[in-house]
């Protein structure tokens, strides 16, 4: 168990961040905004100029209120890093995110959960994306090697006219334990929606997800993506929905699960709706072990079994 | 430097290698020359190793040692390696990932001199993936690339003009002379009688034999005038090719 006063809490985040592929540089950098969350304590938080990270501390988390203001365009990517660094604890964090219009914003979220045993990590995130606004998120997850860590991730994005939302979310090192990943996104008029997750099961995770996206707005257009490895005793269910229902909008679901063992268990749901007749959404799912041409293709050029298949796996989840 | 002796394929109760032999010497370039169906890819399947292509029975030696019991790993190590006829493609792995992977650790300098070797603009395709965004034709100049990059002993490329356009053929042919330059013998295999044109030594091959070896002009007038015109393409009945390789034989 960590504990003691707010410095060593965040000598003990910013070395865990670090350890999880984080560039521990950017959170001292002074023109990099940021926020630092350990459990339910705000341990750092950085404005710049034209975003505002507002924070409200809970009795099991933080409540969070980013808001880039309209036609600022950000130049270096906001971090954010959210953690649990004991065995035990439950983390809440309830985000409300508005991308004013015209505004452009990079985010990076690292999550570092490295010695879980029994930890709950909540995140329930509303974000509303301005017109023509770009809002680029990527969530990196870092869980250690015990499994004992329970993630609810929850989102709702709302993407304006003109605007675009990217997100990718990243689990490939630790356990993931279990995981109920559920992003829903509402396009309008023109714009574009791209939802990524990558994860790599072990042990006995369990993962479930669900990629939501609803083409509201004549033009949108949507990608829901998927890319698992499963091995061990490893379970996942991919749930990607895309639903057109304005003219001319485009939208794709697009799923691949490698299989690597007797004992993972892959399920892919791909589901796809139209309602307008100018629509047209597709679909592709792909599971089943590791591509034995593609291993050869890698042991001609003298790599052995083992290495190959890694190279392949780590390709996927790049 | 690679010697296959009575080399014999059954698959399915069907004969596809019928007591195959070759002599790739050291330093050439040898081509294969067949007609589609004849066992091309499968003759180099076999000497890569890949999986479900092990011999019914003969031998390959390569540099003294039998490689019969090997993985395609160990062949690879042995330096043996394949340019596939349709590469795989691989998500997530760049053009410089694949060919770093290619042995010797080569460093970018030498990735981008191989890639400019198959007339790939190194800046346009070193960050690129290797997957379904490629052309075909893209994707297998970045094979012959990448063998480059690994500048193995024996590089076995399996039809390496298919899906080349007309304009890059000379740029790949040179590519390949460049490569025997640099010290890697070659087999060659391909039903073009142009791309055996820079071959030192060609060998017939059909139904799963080589039917005769000899000089790149001759075995190719011997190919068109007795392979490309053969009734009994992709299936020769036995008598038929008992004739030819009798043909063959009396012909030297």
């Amino acid at each position: 168990m960590i504990s003691g006063s707010i410095e060593e809490e965040y000598e003990g985040m910013v070395e865990a961040y670090e350890k999880a592929g984080g560039d521990k540089d950017s959170l001292a950098d002074k023109d990099i905004a940021k926020l630092v969350v350990h459990e339910n304590r705000v341990l750092s938080a950085d404005e710049v100029s034209g975003i505002k990270l507002e924070t409200k501390e809970t009795e099991n988390g933080v409540d969070i209120r980013f808001l880039i203001e309209e036609g600022v365009k950000v130049k270096k990517p906001v971090h954010l890093c959210f953690g649990v660094l004991p065995e035990e604890g439950l983390q809440e964090i309830v985000l409300k995110v508005n991308a004013g219009d015209n505004s452009e914003v990079s985010v990076i979220a690292h999550c570092i959960f490295p010695n879980a045993v029994k930890v709950i990590h909540k995140m329930d995130a509303d974000i509303e994306i301005g017109q023509n606004a770009r809002f680029d998120y990527k969530e990196t997850h870092y869980h250690g090697e015990f499994g004992g860590i329970e993630l609810i991730l929850k989102a709702r994005v709302k993407v304006n006219k003109g605007g675009v939302w990217q997100s990718t979310f990243a689990l490939s090192d630790g356990l993931v334990g279990k995981m109920d990943y559920d992003f829903e996104v509402f396009c309008e008029e023109d714009s574009v929606a791209e939802l990524i997750v990558k994860a790599y099961g072990k042990g006995e995770d369990d993962i479930k997800i669900l990629e939501k996206i609803h083409l509201n707005g004549e033009g949108a257009r949507g990608l829901a993506k998927s890319r698992l490895v499963l091995s061990d005793k490893a379970k996942a269910e991919v749930r990607g929905e895309t639903y057109g229902n304005a003219p001319h909008s485009r939208g794709h679901v697009d799923c691949i699960e490698l299989v690597n063992g007797t004992e993972a268990v892959a399920t892919a749901i791909p589901m796809v709706s139209v309602t307008n007749e100018a629509a047209k959404v597709t679909h592709e799912a792909a599971i089943g072990s590791v591509d034995r041409r593609q291993v050869e293709t890698l042991m001609a050029r003298g790599l052995d079994e083992d290495r190959a298949v890694d190279v392949i796996v780590k390709g996927i989840l790049r | 430097m690679l010697q296959v002796d009575e080399l014999f394929l059954e698959l399915d109760n069907k004969t596809i290698i019928n007591g195959l032999n070759l002599e790739v010497k050291k330093g050439e370039i040898h081509g294969v020359l067949g007609e589609n169906g004849t066992g091309k890819t499968t003759l180099a399947y076999l000497i890569m190793g890949v999986n479900g292509y092990k011999p019914t029975s003969g031998k390959m030696i390569f540099e003294g040692k039998d490689i019969g019991g090997l993985s395609v790993s160990q062949r690879a190590q042995e330096g043996i390696s394949l340019a596939w006829q349709e590469p795989a493609r691989i998500e997530g792995l760049t053009v410089r990932d694949y060919l770093s992977l290619s042995g010797n650790n080569p460093g970018v300098k030498r990735i981008s001199e191989c890639l400019d070797m198959v007339g790939m603009e190194p800046l346009r395709y070193l960050e690129r993936d290797i997957d379904s965004t490629l052309s075909g034709g893209e994707r297998k100049r970045i094979e012959l690339a990448s063998i480059m990059a690994m500048q193995p002993r024996l590089a076995i490329l399996d039809e390496p003009d298919s899906g080349i356009d007309i304009v890059s053929l000379p740029i790949l042919l040179s590519g390949i002379l460049e490569l025997n330059r640099q010290g890697s013998s070659i087999l060659m295999i391909t039903h073009s009688e142009q791309m055996v044109e820079i071959a030192h030594r060609v060998s017939v091959l059909c139904a799963g034999s080589i039917l005769r070896t000899g000089p790149p002009e001759e075995m190719s007038s011997w190919f068109k005038d007795n392979c490309q015109s053969c009734a009994h393409i992709n299936e020769p009945m036995l008598e038929a090719l008992s004739e030819l390789i009798k043909k063959g034989k009396n012909d030297d």
